[in-house]
């Protein structure tokens, strides 16, 4: 098993990454910049109308499962993954009792 | 076969559904009744935290909310997916890892204190009882609108729906249940919309259609058309909002830390076998409520534009029969002011409040009203609350279509009911009783207390369902509110930053509780006419408060827990350990 405060460390960074790019596109192009963007047409949209309804929603979809396929990497490096047996094996809860 | 026969037959396939499942999914211990046994599939947990979170107001009013408010809407799409990323990337993991049954649990053991329990109890209690009574109403007005029964009576029979499920399966059989609920409302949600959007644009994918050109009017795309006669209207442009940016921001960020805050969604994340699989099924639950939270805004175009087109200028005598339908149970309501027999409808309130409706008809057949008229020459009133259910109608789609629609607004308000009634009940038979009150009963006997708690929570929910508190639709600010600045702030501390101790934690839910419950209060209840920017601090309306609950929230916790003594060894040690997935 790897040092664990690496393993935490690299998994804040992630996170950080990712919710940066949460809220560029939900407040900075949806909100702060959505009056700049709509002067660009995107098909039949107004571009920053487009983000602030349809575009934000599928970039979400996408970090989250970015952060998916990243966190069972970082588990992998650090040996810190559940094995298959684990199965609630490993909460909190079975150990006390 | 008409309307109502084919409402009866779709309702009734989709309970039968629902009961078999709870027969073949009985709870045998409070594992099975709390958290599904830890067993349940990432996907199956994805679709169940979908049919969950989507209640009958993102499924009955979220479209027509966003048809009304136009670009500004945004906030509710953004608002209630761009939770489930914080939830993902902050809280699911971690507490699947800590692996007991409810968040109350969490910010007890956590924070070491009974207090901080309790705290978390009656917020839990709160919100979930706010959120369970809209639920209710939404049956009963689903019922009455298409099976032509009473309130009461559609409120009862859901009752007895959720009631058989969730006593005999807690969380296994609702699991379950919810799974068959997403694929009943997604596939109601999915079909009037391709259908509209093919009819309108000839595009079948409407999240495409409501930026193509129109069929009718060739060359023209479908949102210039709306912006058009929008604007012509009065109404301003369909594509650009109104709200100030920092109350924008403030709702938005309230709506999604308020999201990743609901216990009810929370719990979910407690069914899963594994830390991973926790992570998975946010983005599962995520990628299945896009599909609805993305197909809305579409459908809130074409809704808005089919209705400028149906009803402005006509003749009320030649209105269709749907018009007449939500007249006759108060929801459309057409004050004739300039006697000419045809509907004006411009921006502006045709009249003050909602409609109350004399026994008497005017010239043209309309229901008459005793409101004082606004200051507007607009004379029509319609409830946003319809448009998606009378949008099949609007739209002249077949009778089947409509019928759908009814058994997916059905399985949204129920499914979601289910998951509050749970988390009502847990937080009773687990957290007050066995953690706190009785410590001493065994599996069995709690087992039992759950099941009587969530039989007395749906006969309370029934009860508001029947008997609304006037002010359900304000108070679901509150629960996002609470959400925001209670829950969200404590977990996310006690998770990322080990030094957290009680004493701060504790103070700031107080604070976060106090100052946006206080500020919803007095702006909804106490002085509803100062409810404007000119009073609201830093220009935030009550729905955006939560954000500076939170904000509150933190900075308390932060500056009480630097003053006072860092939390225990063990504690320290429990914050190690839910940090990594294994061991």
């Amino acid at each position: 098993m790897g040092d664990p405060k690496q393993y935490w460390k690299e998994n804040v960074g992630l996170v950080v990454k990712l919710l940066s790019i949460w809220f560029i596109v939900s407040f900075g192009m949806g909100i702060l910049f959505i009056d700049y963007l709509n002067e660009f047409q995107f098909f039949g949209f107004p571009f920053g109308f487009w983000m602030a309804q349809q575009g934000s929603i599928y970039v979400f979809v996408a970090l989250i499962f970015f952060y998916v396929v990243k966190m069972n990497v970082l588990d992998k490096k650090f040996g810190v993954q559940e094995n298959d047996d684990d199965i609630s094996v490993n909460s909190v809860k079975k150990d006390k009792r | 076969m008409d309307i109502q026969t084919l409402t009866y037959v779709f309702v009734s396939i989709s309970f039968a559904l629902y009961i078999g499942i709870a027969i073949w999914a009985r709870a045998g211990t409070t594992d099975d009744f709390y958290v599904a046994g830890h067993q349940v599939h990432p996907l199956a947990n994805g679709m169940a935290t979908a049919a969950d979170w989507m209640s009958a107001a993102s499924f009955i009013s979220m479209a027509g909310l966003i048809s009304f408010m136009g670009s500004d809407g945004a906030m509710y799409l953004m608002g209630w997916t761009g939770g489930y990323v914080l939830l993902a990337l902050l809280l699911a993991p971690y507490l699947r890892k800590f692996g007991q049954f409810t968040v109350p649990d969490f910010v007890g053991e956590r924070y070491y204190s009974n207090t901080a329990r309790t705290v978390a109890i009656i917020c839990a209690l709160f919100v979930s009882f706010t959120y369970v009574a809209g639920q209710m109403r939404g049956v009963g007005i689903v019922f009455s609108r298409f099976l032509e029964v009473d309130i009461t009576l559609g409120v009862l029979i859901g009752m007895a729906i959720v009631f058989f499920y969730a006593v005999l399966g807690g969380m296994k059989g609702i699991t379950y249940t919810q799974v068959a609920q997403y694929c009943v409302l997604i596939f109601a949600f999915m079909v009037p919309a391709i259908f509209i959007s093919i009819l309108m644009t000839g595009n079948p994918i409407p999240q495409l259609g409501f930026g193509s050109e129109l069929i009718a009017d060739q060359g023209v795309y479908l949102l210039d058309k709306l912006d058009g006669l929008s604007t012509e209207l009065g109404f301003g442009k369909y594509t650009s909002g109104n709200k100030s940016t920092f109350d924008m921001i403030c709702i938005v960020a309230a709506l999604m830390v308020g999201t990743a805050g609901l216990p009810h969604v929370i719990v979910r994340f407690f069914t899963v076998p594994k830390v991973r699989d926790a992570r998975l099924s946010a983005g599962y639950a995520l990628i299945l409520i896009a599909i609805l939270y993305t197909t809305a805004p579409a459908v809130a175009s074409f809704a808005r534009l089919n209705l400028i087109n149906t009803v402005s200028e006509a003749n009320y005598s030649a209105t269709p029969e749907w018009f007449k339908n939500w007249e006759a149970i108060d929801l459309i309501a057409w004050r004739d002011k300039n006697n000419d027999g045809k509907i004006q409808y411009v921006a502006g309130d045709a009249f003050k409040g909602k409609p109350i409706f004399t026994s008497g008809n005017g010239p043209s057949g309309e229901r008459l009203l005793l409101n004082v008229d606004g200051g507007s020459v607009n004379e029509l009133y319609i409830d946003q609350d319809i448009m998606v259910l009378a949008n099949p109608e609007i739209a002249q789609l077949p009778n089947w279509v409509v019928a759908l629609v009814v058994a997916g607004g059905l399985a949204a308000a129920l499914s979601t009911a289910a998951g509050l009634l749970l988390v009502i009940s847990t937080s009773i038979a687990h957290d007050l009783f066995k953690k706190m009150l009785l410590p001493s009963i065994t599996d069995k006997q709690e087992l039992l207390f759950a099941r009587i708690a969530v039989g007395v929570a749906v006969l309370i929910a029934g009860y508001f369902g029947i008997n609304p508190p006037g002010f359900v639709a304000q108070v679901v600010a509150f629960a996002f509110g609470l959400a925001a600045s209670t829950f969200f702030p404590v977990i996310f501390m006690g998770i990322f930053y080990k030094r957290m101790n009680k004493e701060g934690a504790i103070a700031g839910m107080i604070s976060g509780l106090v100052f946006t419950a206080s500020y919803i209060i007095y702006f909804k209840f106490i002085d509803p006419s100062a409810n404007n920017e000119n009073h609201w601090w830093f220009g935030v309306s009550p729905e955006g408060s939560g954000t500076l609950g939170m904000t509150l929230n933190f900075m308390v916790a932060f500056t009480v827990s630097s003053l006072t003594a860092a939390p225990p060894k063990n504690v320290q040690d429990l914050v190690e350990r839910i940090r990594v997935p294994r061991g």
